[in-house]
This record gives structure tokens, sequence and C-alpha cells, in this order.
């Protein structure tokens, strides 16, 4: 489709809507269809809070996997802290609370037809259509990373296979091995992620392999929540943890993952025992080529209803957006879901749509009883777009008790109990 | 007298939300409490659950953790990103959660 096109069709589009208004169950035909593509922390909550604004909507949502295994918490599962079992759900529940579940690829999307091609053929109509697919690892982003590099370097940036992958080889390296992670320039997926990881690593080489070293080789200058982290990493972890910024010559620039050589831009290169490279990201493929994603590669947003900017019709949520200030977490693209799930059920049943509000919690674990977190809580506005709340948020304090470390550990695997409960319980 | 007239909006409307002006949906920002405190709102762990509390106890917990005069890990951080109203509301839902 030209951009023409696509205006033309956008601007018929809004006429339609503001004429009839679309109260699409009012008319007493069947119920209003929503599909939902995704099923993560932003698709599956969307799923679940369109059943809980309007049980008569028609909801589907299509998820390729029939079970998902959540980025948060797979860092623990590396520090051999938890069990892959603990951090993997099924769909059932989510099915019996009405929602029909399709495990299946979405290929396609017509937003003129307002259909749904899925990889098997079968076609999904819908009235509104939210997509939550997450991100894709940019193949072209890092020279020598591809998808066969990525069986010898494992990114673990999509839990599952990679996870195992990359907590095996930290299993058979030998103590005094040099652990390598190269990591990305903004945006990317989980901005403290990285930095969780290696303070899981470091926890289980210090128990069970002393004698190695952690190198991080940043694309940045600076990272989430960095002090705290570099002031844990001295508490728990002194001298096993070297972190190297794009100043000081830290961005990898190619790997090798034959010879498990990672290389930085003036030219060193770095042999890695076992070598996690978090490559550049991209909104996953649906978004991309159902022309969600601009020039950047990701989504703009509505702040309102998180509405594409580029496509009527079709709300988009979670790591695929653009919807800074609020980072790319599990916890924000499950507080969109739930934004674009009241916006849509309440465009469907031809109502206003609710004054939209977000929030975000990340914790993340350093040692044993000792967690710090980030904060912040957000409004969408009509003429300012997403914006945080000032003077509110903002990270754990700097000198504080080891009790309120410890109580963040304690809160932060509640919150995982409550948000997986939330979507798949 | 602003205050009778929203109460007998909210016996009259039954469960529906009173809504604020400036502020958003509480139904929204309510089920942002839910990611920590539990999909009922029953609690997690450490996390204390919000269901069936009094209106005026949530309401001064809330106001506390925003003023700072209750010490806290992250309400204190979050409950600054809410206003009065929204205190208000958020206390009003959470007490009529059974």
């Amino acid at each position: 489709m030209t951009g023409f096109s696509r205006r033309r069709f956008v601007a018929a589009a809004a006429g339609a809507s503001a004429t009839l208004a679309l109260p699409a169950i009012a008319y007493g035909q069947a119920a209003a269809r929503v599909v939902v593509i995704g099923g993560g922390f932003g698709g599956a909550t969307a799923a679940r809070y369109l059943k809980k604004a309007s049980p008569q909507l028609q909801v589907t949502l299509v998820e390729a996997n029939r079970r998902f295994v959540t980025c948060p918490y797979s860092n623990l599962v590396l520090g051999g802290w938890r069990k892959m079992d603990s951090i993997t759900f099924g769909y059932d529940k989510l099915a019996k609370s009405g929602v029909t579940v399709v495990h299946d690829t979405a290929t396609a999307v017509d937003p003129q037809k307002k259909q749904v091609r899925l990889s098997g053929g079968r076609v999904l109509p819908y009235d509104r259509l939210i997509v939550s697919p997450g991100i894709d690892i940019n193949w072209k982003g890092l020279p020598g990373y591809d998808e066969t590099a990525a069986e010898a370097m494992p990114h673990a940036w999509k839990a599952g296979a990679q996870t195992i992958l990359l907590r095996r080889q930290l299993e058979a390296m030998p103590d005094g091995g040099l652990f390598v992670m190269s990591a990305p320039a903004n945006p990317f997926r989980c901005p403290p992620g990285p930095y969780e990881r290696v303070s899981m690593i470091a926890s289980y080489f210090k128990q069970a392999k002393p004698r190695s070293k952690i190198l991080i080789l940043d694309a940045k200058e600076n990272f989430s929540k960095q002090g705290l982290f570099q002031d844990g990493w001295q508490k728990f972890y002194a001298g096993m943890i070297e972190w190297v910024p794009v100043g000081k010559d830290g961005k990898v620039v190619k790997v090798d993952a034959k010879a498990k050589t990672l290389e930085t831009e003036f030219g060193q290169v770095h042999k890695a025992a076992v070598a996690n490279v978090i490559p550049p990201q991209t909104a996953g493929a649906i978004a991309r080529s159902a022309g969600l994603a601009d020039a950047s590669g990701w989504c703009p947003i509505d702040a309102l209803t998180f509405e594409s900017k580029l496509v009527k019709g079709i709300h988009v949520v979670g790591d695929a957006t653009i919807a800074a200030p609020m980072p790319k977490s599990g916890f924000a693209a499950n507080s969109q879901g739930k934004v674009a799930a009241a916006a849509a059920a309440a465009m469907l049943l031809g109502r206003p749509t609710p004054a939209p509000a977000m929030v975000n919690t990340c914790y993340s674990h350093v040692a044993k009883d000792y967690a710090i977190s980030v904060a912040g809580v957000y409004r969408g506005t009509a003429d300012k777009g997403l914006i945080e709340v000032p003077d509110s948020g903002g990270v754990s304090p700097r000198q504080w008790e080891d009790e309120n470390r410890r109580l963040e550990s304690v809160y932060a695997d509640g919150w995982y109990t409550s948000i997986t409960a939330e979507m798949f319980g | 007298m602003k205050m009778h007239i929203a109460i007998v909006g909210i016996i009259a409307l039954g469960a529906a939300e009173p809504a604020f002006a400036q502020g958003a949906d509480v139904s929204i920002l309510a089920s942002t409490c839910l990611s920590c405190h539990g999909a009922n709102a029953q609690g997690s762990g450490g996390i204390p659950g919000l269901s069936s509390q009094q209106q005026a106890y949530l309401a001064a917990q809330l106001r506390a953790f925003k003023g700072g005069t209750r010490p806290a890990t992250v309400m204190n951080r979050l409950a600054k990103g809410y206003t009065d109203d929204e205190i208000a509301g958020l206390a009003l839902h959470f007490s009529r959660l059974k």
C-alpha cells in the first residue's frame, strides 16, 4: 500500500466512525470482534481485560507458542535461582475465561478489510485489532551475529530455548573462565535486564566458579539503576565484574561465533569462554509488515488510546511501541494492555474512551535478599503525548538500610506471582 | 455540598466509578495496582491486600505515602503520582472489593 492510499483510507475510516460513532454492539448484530496478536505481557493482559470490560465482546488471541516463558525472572534461571517450569505458563485459564486462543502465527494484516491472516491460511475478521508482538532481533544490526551465531553466543533476550542454552554454557564453563556480555544501545527491551543478568551470573560464579570474571561491553555511556547496581556489585561481587562504556571502547561492532570473539569499535578483540550477545532489536515482524512501525523500526502510538498513529483501528502495546518515557518492560506492557483494552471496548460500545493512567515498577535482583527498583506513574495527554507525572517515581534510594533491599526482593517475588496470575491464572 | 451530590450519584449508579474531572479513570488507575497487589487485590507474598480495607484507612495510607509521613519502599514514589482526587477514588474502589 502506498503512503497516499493509506492516508486516504485512514481519512475515510475516520470520517465513517465520526458519522456512525460505531456502536457495533448496539445494532443488535453479532458481538463485536477484537483480535489480539501476541500472548505476552501486553497481549494476554489486553485479551483478559477486554472480556472484563465487556463479556459480550468476541475476543480472539493469536499466539504461536502453546507455552509462554516470561523474560522477567529468566535471569534468575541463569543464576540457578529458579527452574524453567516456574517461569513457564499456559493459556488454558485465559481460554476458560472466554478468550478464544488460536495457536498460530499472524502473517499479514489487511487494515482495509479488517482481517488478520494466519500462517495456516485462516483469516480472522476484526472490528478492532490489538497488536502486542514484542521485539524481534535485528539480525542485520551486528556484523557476524545471525541465527546460527546465536546458537554459539546466545542472546537469551527472548526467554525459552535461548535461556536454557546460555545456562548450560555457564554450567559447562570451567572455573576461571571469562563471561563476556555485549549490551546494546537504547532503545531495547528491559533497560535494567542486562545488569540484573550480570548480577545473577555473578551470584552463580561466586558460589560455583569463584575465579571466573565478567566483562560487560556496553554501547551506552550509562545504564538503568547504574549507581544501585554498581554499589551492589561492589558489596557482593568485588573484583569480579568489569563494565566498559562506549566511551572506553565498549561498543561491540563485530562478533565471530566460531572463535567466540567480540570486536569493539577501536579494534580490541575479546575472547570469551561464554559470550552473551544482546543484539540491537526492532518491533516484532507483524508490526512492521502491517505498517505499524516507522523508520525507527518501532511503533508510534496515540498516548490516550494506544491506537497506532499510522493505521487506524489498530492498537499497539508493549515493547514494540514508542512509549518513552515508559520503558520497554513487562509491567509497562501489562499496563498499556489495560489501557488499550479499555479504549477498544469503549470505541466498540460507542462510549468515550476513558482517561488513561499507566504505572511501571521494575525490580532487579542483585543478590539474595537484595533487590532494587525503579518506578514510574504515567499519563496520556492530548497535547504532550505520554508523560511521567512530575516529582513521582524514580529509583530506590542509594543510601538505604539492607532491610529495605530485602523487602524489595520480597516485593519483587510478590509482583512476579501477581502479574503472572493476573495474565495466566 | 459538592461531596454530598457525588455520594448520592454513586449510590444511584450502583457499581459505577466516580468520575473526577481532571484525573485518570479510576478503574484503569486501580487496575495498575493489581499487577503487584494481586488480580483480586488480595495481596501476594509480602505485598499487602487492598480489598476489604476501610475506605478511610486506604485514603489515609495513600496520603501518608504521598506526603512521606509513612515510610515505604516503592509506595511513596508511586503515590506521589496520584492526585488527591485519585487517592479518594482508589480508596473507594478498593474498599468496595470483597
